[in-house]
């Protein structure tokens, strides 16, 4: 039987987790399908998700993590899911959470939870102080921008609703895309929700940021959001703010 | 030392720049990736066109003596090879990706004509 929600998977060699995040997120016994959008990893992460239970969208080149969200998003759209969750190929997400990150959606209380490390200050999440700064500025930033306080733009685990999906089916940043997502859903009317949720470490694999790529990511989106404030963003219809 | 003119001129085209960039972002005519190394650009020859003493110091370093604007020619035609260069790549990937892109869409539509064929046998 088919689910009324969908998880999006992004992965680009997780080989190592993958089957493992498709198996979690099935145990959940949620309306749920699962969505591996492969970034034309060159391991197994394809077949390994298939054998796990998900259905598999394999790009022909790598296109980004936003291209590949973005991808599993116009699946959503197109398929005619009503909540479509993400949570990335490496594990970093837990599935248990799912049911508290989509709580503010079942209630209608919100059309973007974003599963957040900061809500509260419970969580045990303690990254560099590096990257700490630079996930408080952003933080800050798009605060001040969208005109409603945010406490964790970087989260990639995120839950949308219909009017969440067809946003950003129809437009989604390339590459490092959660910042300025943040940014359009606030300027284009959608509620937003946080949930404090716990982060794993990584199980296998590196994480792809490096110091150069570091310094791409933050004048990357210090311009998007420049730009983005600039923007005027059709109100989402229906929604409230 | 630059004559005030060439500076004023320098500042009002650098300033164009960032401006013609920052207004393609916005209306989705240029990805943010493509805009960095022109904004680069247009604030690197800014700086060198407005700190006058700033452009002497590095036309000092550079052994030219008698124009200092000629490092802003220098430094603009290097940004612009730079471009160049890097739009050079990204050209060379687009086409291999277009290619696996029409040869994909091509397998792709042979497999559908085939299956139908398969669905819909011809009578007799």
């Amino acid at each position: 039987m088919r689910g009324r929600i969908l998880a999006v998977v992004p992965a680009l060699n997780e080989a190592g987790a993958i089957g493992r995040v498709v198996e979690e997120i099935r145990a959940t016994r949620l309306p749920i399908d699962v969505v591996v959008v492969d970034d034309c990893s060159t391991d197994e992460t394809a077949a390994v998700a298939e054998e796990a239970g998900a259905t598999v969208l394999r790009l022909p080149f790598n296109v980004g993590i936003g291209g590949a969200v973005q991808t599993g998003l116009r699946y959503a759209r197109d398929e005619g899911y009503e909540v479509a969750v993400r949570l990335d190929g490496d594990g970093q997400h837990d599935a248990g959470e799912l049911p508290r990150l989509l709580a503010p959606l079942e209630r209608g209380e919100a059309s973007m939870v974003v599963g957040s490390r900061f809500v509260d200050g419970t969580g045990s999440y303690r990254p560099p102080l590096a990257r700490r700064i630079g996930i408080r500025v952003f933080a800050r930033l798009v605060s001040l921008l969208g005109g409603h306080r945010v406490t964790d733009t970087t989260s990639g685990f995120v839950a949308l609703d219909r009017r969440g999906i067809e946003l950003f089916a129809a437009e989604y940043p390339h590459d490092y895309p959660e910042v300025e997502a943040t940014l359009v859903a606030l300027r284009s009317g959608l509620r937003l929700a946080q949930v404090q949720v716990a982060m794993r470490e990584r199980e296998t694999g590196a994480s792809s940021i490096t110091f150069l790529r570091s310094l791409y990511y933050i004048v990357k989106v210090m311009l998007a959001l420049l730009v983005a404030s600039l923007r005027r963003y059709p109100r989402v219809e229906g929604a409230s703010s | 030392m630059t004559p005030i003119r060439v500076s004023i001129i320098g500042v009002i085209a650098s300033v164009l720049l960032v401006l013609v960039v920052l207004e393609l972002v916005r209306g989705r005519r240029l990805k943010e990736r493509y805009a960095l190394l022109w904004l680069a650009t247009g604030i690197v020859l800014l700086v060198l066109s407005a700190w006058r003493g700033g452009l002497n110091t590095v036309a000092g370093w550079l052994g030219v003596t008698s124009y200092p604007p000629a490092v802003l020619f220098a430094v603009a035609t290097l940004f612009i090879l730079l471009v160049l260069l890097h739009y050079s790549t990204v050209l060379s990937r687009l086409t291999d990706e277009n290619v696996e892109l029409a040869q994909r869409i091509a397998l792709l539509e042979e497999r559908l004509r085939r299956k139908a064929r398969e669905e819909q046998p011809p009578d007799g």
